[in-house]
């Protein structure tokens, strides 16, 4: 199976910052890939060079297995792409953005009424554009995005700054979306969870470079014998002279923190004699399997969100 | 037709602009306003009132003539006692004189101020008067004073006036072209730059070019449009003209739209290269400053540009706002046709698919 998207050796710098940083990776058709990372690790660039708004310093982007350069065109009827923020005419209404858009691609307003019924804006398509709340913004912007049926979907953080209502009803859209269509995906975000909903193959980057790809059964596999403490103190405290075996990611404002064990039996009495030892109280303490986000922490000693 | 992306293109750009309320007062009322304000300040004469300060008005001339020949004002605003005397004019307008009692130091503030323009004295037995000489007003005032003193009243003169009221000839026939003309370089300037750099500014022009849309159409249909709302704009603010002011189109209608046209392409154009690379609405509003404002000085929108020294008369010709008002000012009042004004007109289209095709080559879309 040819791969919809080949990313070889992608650099890109700014000024002083190295956003894109040697990146290496493909997307099969039908695959829903996520770009997850914390705000400024570099996604936004890399999707705007696999977009083609931007041009790699050096390195090769393919996109369905052609270069951009000559075959914008081409590459445009087949592609649909929602960035990370667009405004569109604010006067125009919510049909009359969507017939605008759908002209672009020859198509008609039959086209138009089929995706104002698959983004849930049947009831708004009066509405000026300037009118609607931030969740039915997105749900335009993605509409648009499935105008022409693309092969291809690239989204975006099609929801950062939206409530988790809004937020929600995205997710279920492009969930039925991936139920009826062969539409291969990749969207950047900084939620775990909508990687984990939406998309089967995860790419973590941050600082331009990839840390770690695959499913996130892989991802969470090498370590699924580990599973997580995470407590919180009663009030914050310093996290010094911890035996070396714990690897303690203390946050001390908020007097929390978690750790990974691996034997639970004889690893938790040690963890709760050390923090008696030092007269630290508990206040709460839970047990969880572990997360893309304490992967991330682990990793990088920062929060993807954070 | 109803898909094809240049109709759903202007069709959007059309909407975006009318339904901005302001458009309407700003577009459409604004123009008329100004229209009717500058010809009534220039097309209605009312009385002329002129100060001037005296000083030394115990001095015998001064004295007699201030007794004899003017009155005495009541409730003067300043202080200083002021007398004002009238000559009646028909044909020009009555002038009123008000003399002011002051000290040489008062009048000069009251100068400075531009409260008046004349000071007069007695110096060696007559009438002495300080002016600037290059003041036209100042030279005005002082004619008329020195016939009064002369004891030669202006009014015998008079009789052989023949005001010219004939269509074509007044200050408000010269003004409504310009006006016109004006309209069109503001609106294409402002409109359309301010437009796309705020889309740019927005990210709307980055999303829409990642789509297979046509560059030159989505320029294409922002000049269509503001070409739309110009004829709009100009039309009423000719019927306006028409029934305030009794203005004709003497010349032919193929010429003005002619004019028209090829004046809307050509600032479009323009606007289209200034707006070309900024994403600031504020270096875009130095830019399109810089193109507007020189020509609104030089091109004779309010007064002939004949004022200007000979040899910046030809470069002047030359300007697209000049092209222009003096394009409409030749079918509006000198009768032109469309053969008369082909030339403009084609030059003027020249510039502007110039500034078109060099937008569109340097243009900014991300």
């Amino acid at each position: 199976m040819n791969p919809v998207i080949e990313v070889r050796d992608v650099y890109k710098a700014f000024k002083n910052v190295q956003a894109v940083d040697g990146v290496n990776f493909e997307i099969l058709q039908g695959q829903s890939v996520a770009l997850l990372g914390p705000n400024g690790a570099g996604k936004t660039t890399l999707m705007e060079m696999i977009e083609g708004i931007q041009k790699p310093d050096a390195g090769d982007i393919r996109v369905l297995g052609k270069k951009w350069k000559g075959n914008e065109d081409e590459l445009h009827q087949q592609i649909g792409l929602s960035l990370q923020e667009t405004n569109f005419l604010d006067r125009l209404t919510v049909r009359e953005t969507l017939i605008l858009f759908a002209s672009f691609y020859g198509l008609g307003w039959d086209r138009v009424d089929e995706i104002v019924n698959t983004i849930d804006l049947a009831e708004k398509t009066k509405a000026y554009v300037v009118n609607l709340s931030g969740g039915q913004r997105q749900r335009l912007a993605i509409g648009i995005a499935l105008l022409n049926r693309p092969r291809l979907l690239l989204l975006d953080e099609p929801t950062t700054g939206l409530d988790p209502n809004a937020r929600r009803e995205i997710w279920s859209i492009l969930a039925r979306l991936k139920q009826q269509s062969q539409t291969s995906l990749i969207l950047t975000t900084h939620y775990m969870e909508e990687a984990e909903q939406l998309c089967e193959r995860i790419i973590i980057i941050d600082h331009g470079r990839i840390l770690k790809k695959g499913t996130l059964d892989q991802l969470l596999e090498a370590e699924n014998d580990k599973k997580i403490i995470a407590f919180t103190l009663e009030t914050p405290a310093a996290m010094d002279n911890v035996p070396s075996r714990f690897h303690i990611q203390w946050e001390s404002g908020r007097a929390k923190g978690s750790v990974a064990l691996e034997r639970m039996e004889t690893e938790l009495p040690e963890l709760m004699n050390f923090l008696s030892q030092r007269k630290l109280r508990l206040k709460h303490l839970e047990c969880r399997r572990k997360t893309l986000d304490d992967l991330f922490t682990e990793m990088t000693g920062r929060r993807l969100d954070g | 037709m109803p898909h094809s992306q240049l109709f759903q293109l202007i069709s959007a750009h059309f909407k975006d602009v009318i339904r901005h309320p302001a458009v309407i007062f700003w577009g459409i009322i604004f123009p008329i306003l100004m229209s009717l304000g500058l010809g009534i300040a220039f097309t209605r004469k009312p009385d002329m009132v002129r100060q001037v300060a005296v000083i030394g008005q115990d001095a015998p001339i001064i004295r007699d003539f201030l007794l004899n020949r003017t009155e005495k004002l009541e409730g003067g605003d300043i202080g200083q006692p002021a007398y004002h005397l009238t000559l009646e004019d028909r044909k020009l307008g009555n002038t009123t004189f008000v003399f002011r009692e002051t000290t040489w130091n008062q009048a000069m503030v009251l100068l400075k101020r531009g409260n008046l323009t004349v000071v007069m004295n007695q110096e060696n037995g007559g009438i002495a008067y300080h002016f600037d000489p290059l003041n036209p007003d100042a030279q005005f005032t002082y004619y008329k004073l020195a016939a009064i003193f002369n004891g030669q009243p202006a009014p015998s003169i008079t009789n052989a006036i023949r005001p010219l009221a004939v269509s074509g000839t007044r200050y408000i026939d010269f003004l409504v072209p310009g006006l016109m003309s004006m309209g069109i370089m503001m609106s294409c300037m402002w409109g359309m730059s301010y437009g796309m750099i705020d889309k740019r500014s927005k990210k709307l022009l980055r999303r829409m070019v990642a789509t297979p849309m046509k560059k030159s159409y989505f320029l294409m249909a922002l000049m269509i449009v503001r070409m739309l709302m110009n004829a709009i704009e100009g039309f009423l603010l000719f019927v306006f003209a028409w029934l305030v002011f009794d203005i004709t189109i003497q010349g032919s209608l193929p010429g003005l739209a002619a004019v028209f046209l090829s004046g809307n392409i050509a600032f479009g154009g323009i606007a289209i290269f200034v707006s070309s690379r900024t994403d600031s609405t504020e270096i875009g509003n130095g830019l399109v400053n810089a193109v507007v404002m020189p020509m609104m000085v030089l091109s004779g929108i309010f007064f002939s540009y004949h004022n200007f020294p000979d040899w910046s008369i030809p470069v002047i010709q030359k300007l697209p706002l000049t092209l222009l008002a003096d394009g409409l000012r030749s079918v509006f009042i000198e009768g032109a046709g469309l053969s008369a004004v082909l030339g403009q007109s084609l030059i003027m289209a020249g510039i502007g698919v110039g500034g078109f095709l060099a937008g569109l080559k340097l243009f900014k879309w991300h």
